[in-house]
């Protein structure tokens, strides 16, 4: 085992000096009230740094990392839009800000007008009935939207039907939730056209199917172009369709799911609403439903209480679906992330979120046409949004997705997604999105046509990439074989347990 | 590319090899399988007593990108399992048909091993695949 | 660039979608200025009461504490804001590394050896922990006993969550159920038991000799944490928990109206592969400088699909950096500082409430920054009173949950309770009954 080398950045702990303090407080301003002794701990293994040590640590720590305000960063299925600075003030107006969940209805009516107008639009962008707000993520919308589809059939006295149909083009996510909710996953393949495959889809539609799980545009950027057909044999073997709502920029003013027949759709807040990503989250996952789902709903939905008339605004408050599945979190849902989505459809309006979704397509063909040349596109067709392409050629063989991806890094870019969806070798999905400039698209297609020319005369300089970024590739097998998952300084004495580091 | 296919043992489509040794039978995963999965990180076994129908997932490997099951490729009760693999994983890379065996068993109906492949079937299935 | 395309205008790229359904009219209202949409949105924002402007009482799982002046500036630092997953380990390494310290620092406050780097809330932790357990459990064991004194809320999401798996979910049946009654339901069939810790009635439950009962009969033992009371408590690591899980709200990230917050869960190294969400771990690069990366990601939903150990893919990540923050600029002193203000001014509350008449404080257990309070009247009536009257939020209505609770208030007093705000709230309910 090799002697492990310098970090760019100090650990926190090893910042730490005892008795420091970041933030000082106030002595009691009560008198003391005695401490359980027999249920004090004896120690805390945090750390003790001043508050310029803790601005200077998080900053450094901050500036080693690519971002949307850093740079181009077209990450295919993730929509790496501009997060626009509104957005955060919006969500920190104190009376957003400092509201507790549970205040009674009638002290928090500015919140509760928000979430229901939120509702209201992303039923009418949608074409949906319902919507509920409280899912945290895509994932949990996906996980919401799954148990209430077999709610569904329960409650219709149907209990034959346990089987999900995925396509196999589909975001993990999707038959993990379906897991999740005791389901069986059904993959169908996907025809020369990267459409799912309507004979096989035909194949399995049977009285034991709860539904069908479909992202449109699909995972390859393309519009299925079989919809009707696929929504209407699901619907005549009586199962539901499930739309994963990961790609509706593509689709924001341009057409309504529901309008297809989509039974559930969950809306990803912090894709299509440019809600920020965050290092990992917080997201925000939505869901609309078509009236026969509506009941079924997670609990609780805001709703007029009182009618307003000219002169009073209505009431607004909670309540629960007559069917509800239950609750999915606890409290309201992601009521920060919700604002943020409220100012962003607020400022863009519906033509906006028509033009945004038009400029979205028009910057991805735009890309694809500059770089066909020389990356293979596996289906070819026109894309939506986003398309993928092979990162690998037949003059190269030791050269992979990966090995492009790192070296994009040292062209300043954020790589394209790798290695999904799983139907295409080598993997190389690339979503710019409409925020993005013509020059921007122009300097990523010239490094990625660069890329390409190495790929053939100098295959090691990609092999070896990226070579500018603060760290080389990382020894991702030592990660998994030496897990190291937290650091445990010797200098703090912890409780009794074996030590980590 | 073609991938080591001892003669001496049977396989499974799943990509499992199994060798008959009087009541007992020993299995573990095949070249092929140890190549597509690459750096082999982790292996979970089951423990001995345990029983299983041919076509049941009876462990789980992983390597940093991927993670797999293994199938019985008969029916049985597992008598041993070789911790070796599981304190060092990358046994399974190095020697997949000799050190880095999985589990050990005693077969229910040992003429189940006609419905799996012989070395050269397998080796075609394996390059049928590759592309 | 339509040209380079080869396409005439913008609507051409949707020719293949049905015409009938083509470009909707979409009736949402007309779009506004920057300036227009916040003249808006604060309108909207001043219509709500909160709590800098209204001395807090409530808590019930979400609290109003003092979020040091950096943690915001932090946060929206854009290299923070504006980065994704860090799937690429090569220019994340901010991201991975405030990560890993959060990781670290989770597992120091609970006194466990692993830790994720985030789910959404304390609720959905939860319920995450039910699912680890069955994984661990290869699906041999389907029974889950939960505390009465779990919060209502977290038990719901763990039967909303379940409801599809045929689990059999026992212990709080009876609300007034207490420790002794379910550790009686401890079977060879239950997989885990949930307790929370402090419980939502705020009370401190002995945990003491609780591990063995539930590791005798093989079974996981679970705990949902506060993670201020865990600046002064022994945390539930010392007790021997397997899983500690909880909402990690209160470390740094304000209340603001339900969301979005942090559920926190860390347990034992050996159960490693089974647990869900996002782990960092540490390495070299090709150069051999220490850095750090997603590590062990075959457990999750893009690699293991419908095996996955959950569908988790976005999580909390920028209020996870919010804690790490928070809890390396409180640090160890000012983190116990902080809980020993909540506990102080909760138990001078308590004391002149108490004197009151008709008022009752219930202490049949130590309690740390809530506790029960039997009222002379309706909780709703008592509240009204407080906000029309003095500008109170009151605490939370018990009865709401709890049969043999009604007319008994949750109330919760934290750091930023002054006295004069405690003293308020005393004369208030003195002169209200």
């Amino acid at each position: 085992m090799s002697a492990l080398g310098s970090r760019l950045e100090p650990l926190v702990y090893d910042l730490s000096r005892p008795g420091r303090s970041g933030a000082p407080l106030p002595e009691p301003d009560v008198p003391h009230a005695e401490l359980p002794s027999d249920l004090l701990r004896e120690e805390l293994g945090l750390p003790e740094i001043t508050q310029l040590d803790a601005v200077r640590h998080f900053q450094r720590l901050s500036q080693l990392n690519h971002s949307i305000d850093t740079g181009f960063y077209p990450l295919g299925s993730c929509t790496m839009k501009y997060n626009p600075r509104i957005n955060e003030d919006a969500a920190r107006l104190p009376g957003f800000l400092h509201a507790h969940p549970l205040q009674e209805a009638n002290t928090v009516q500015g919140s509760l007008a928000l979430m229901y107008e939120l509702q209201e639009w992303l039923k009418e962008i949608g074409g949906f009935a319902g919507v509920s707000l409280q899912p945290a993520a895509g994932a949990h919308g996906e996980l919401t939207g799954i148990l209430m589809m077999r709610a569904y059939h329960l409650a219709r006295g149907d209990m034959a039907r346990h089987k999900i149909l995925i396509p196999d083009s589909a975001h993990g996510t999707n038959p993990a939730s379906t897991t999740m909710s005791g389901l069986e996953v059904i993959e169908l393949p996907s025809d020369g056209r990267g459409n799912v495959d309507v004979k096989a889809l035909r194949a399995e539609c049977g009285e034991d199917v709860v539904g069908l799980m479909i992202t449109n545009p699909n995972t390859l950027g393309l519009f299925e172009e079989h919809i009707e057909e696929v929504v209407q044999l699901t619907r005549d073997c009586g199962g539901l369709i499930y739309g994963d709502g990961a790609n509706m920029n593509a689709l924001t003013g341009v057409i309504r799911p529901g309008d297809f027949g989509f039974d559930v759709m969950h809306y990803n807040l912090h894709k299509t609403f440019s809600t920020p990503h965050g290092g990992g989250g917080p997201g925000s996952g939505p869901v609309g439903v078509s009236e026969r789902m509506a009941d079924y709903l997670p609990s609780p939905i805001v709703a007029i209480i009182e009618e307003g008339d000219e002169k009073e605004p209505p009431l607004y408050g909670f309540a629960a679906p007559p069917k509800t599945i239950g609750r999915m979190k606890a409290f309201n849902g992601q009521f920060g992330v919700l604002v943020r989505a409220y100012a962003y459809i607020r400022i863009h309006g519906a033509a906006g979120l028509r033009a945004n979704a038009e400029h979205a397509v028009l910057n991805a063909n735009y890309l694809l046409s500059k770089v066909r040349a020389e990356y293979h596109l596996p289906f070819e067709r026109a894309c939506l949004h986003e398309f993928v392409v092979e990162g690998r050629w037949r003059g190269a063989p030791d050269v992979h997705a990966l090995d492009v991806s790192k070296r994009l890094m040292d062209f300043g870019f954020h790589p394209p997604t790798n290695y999904f969806p799983l139907i295409v070798h080598e993997a190389l999905m690339i979503e710019p999105t409409e925020t993005e400039s013509r020059e921007t698209l122009d300097a990523f297609a010239d490094a990625l046509l660069q890329i390409a020319a190495t790929a053939r005369d100098n295959p090691e300089e990609l092999r070896g990439a990226p070579h500018t970024t603060p760290v080389a590739r990382m020894d991702e097998v030592r990660a998994a074989r030496q897990l190291v998952l937290c650091c445990r300084p010797k200098f703090l004495s912890e409780p009794a347990q074996a030590p980590y580091t | 590319m073609t991938w080591n296919t001892p003669d001496d043992r049977k396989y499974a489509e799943t990509d499992e090899w199994i060798i008959l040794t009087g009541d007992s039978a020993t299995l573990g995963l095949t070249d092929y399988a140890q190549d597509q999965l690459s750096d082999i990180v982790y292996v979970e076994l089951p423990v001995s007593g345990e029983t299983f129908e041919q076509g049941d997932i009876v462990a789980t490997v992983e390597s940093v990108k991927a993670a797999a099951d293994v199938h019985m490729p008969m029916s049985g009760a597992v008598t041993e399992a070789n911790s070796a693999i599981e304190d060092e994983p990358e046994k399974v890379n190095a020697d997949p048909y000799g050190e880095a065996w999985f589990i050990k068993l005693t077969p229910a109906d040992p003429a189940e091993i006609d419905s799996l492949m012989d070395a050269d079937a397998y080796a075609r299935h394996c390059a049928a695949r590759d592309d | 660039m339509l040209a380079a395309c080869d396409v005439e205008r913008l609507e051409d790229f949707f020719d293949l979608i049905p015409e009938q359904h083509r470009f909707p009219a979409l009736d949402l209202p007309e779009p506004l200025s920057e300036l227009e949409v916040l003249r808006e949105l604060q309108e909207l924002a001043e219509s709500n009461a909160e709590a800098s402007h209204h001395p807090c009482f409530l808590g019930a799982g979400a609290y109003h504490h003092y979020v040091p002046a950096l943690v915001n500036h932090m946060l929206l630092r854009g290299e923070f804001m504006t980065a994704y997953t860090p799937y690429q380990p090569e220019v994340s390494q901010g991201t991975l590394q405030t990560m890993f310290e959060y990781q670290s620092m989770i597992c120091a406050l609970t006194g466990m050896e692993v830790a994720n780097a985030s789910h959404y809330d304390g609720a959905t932790s939860t319920a995450e922990a039910v699912i680890m357990a069955l994984n661990q459990f290869r699906g041999r064991r389907a029974k889950i006993i939960l505390s009465a004194t779990l919060h209502p809320q977290y038990r719901q999401v763990v039967r909303t969550y379940t409801q599809g798996m045929g689990l059999t979910i026992v212990g709080d049946d009876d609300s007034a159920a207490d420790l002794d009654d379910i550790i009686a339901q401890l079977d060879d069939q239950t997989a885990l038991l949930i307790l929370q810790y402090p419980n939502f009635l705020g009370e401190l439950e002995d945990m003491r000799g609780l591990q063995n009962a539930v590791h005798d009969v093989g079974a996981l033992l679970c705990v949902v944490a506060n993670p201020i009371a865990l600046g002064m408590l022994k945390p539930p690591g010392e007790y021997g928990a397997d899983i500690v899980v909880g909402e990690g709200q209160p470390l740094g990230i304000p209340m603001s109206y339900g969301g979005p917050y942090l559920g926190f869960f860390a347990t034992r190294e050996k159960y490693v592969r089974k647990l869900a969400g996002r782990l960092v771990g540490e390495t070299v690069d090709a150069n051999g400088k220490r850095g750090y990366v997603l590590t062990l990601t075959p457990r999750e939903q893009h690699i293991r699909r419908d095996k996955a150990t959950s569908n988790i893919c976005t999580n909390q990540g920028l209020m996870a950096t919010a804690a790490a923050i928070y809890l390396s600029v409180l640090g160890k002193q000012g983190l116990r500082k902080v809980a020993e203000l909540c506990y102080h001014k909760a138990h001078y509350a308590a004391d002149c409430i108490d004197v009151l008449p008709g008022f009752s404080v219930r202490r049949e257990r130590a309690f740390f920054h809530e506790f029960a309070l039997r009222c002379p009247g309706p909780v709703a009536e008592i509240n009204t009173a407080l906000f029309d009257d003095y500008g109170l939020i009151g605490g939370y209505d018990l009865g709401q949950d709890y049969a043999h609770l009604e007319n008994h208030m949750l109330l919760a007093v934290t750091e930023m309770a002054t006295r004069e705000d405690i003293d308020c709230l005393v004369e208030a309910l003195g002169e209200i009954t």
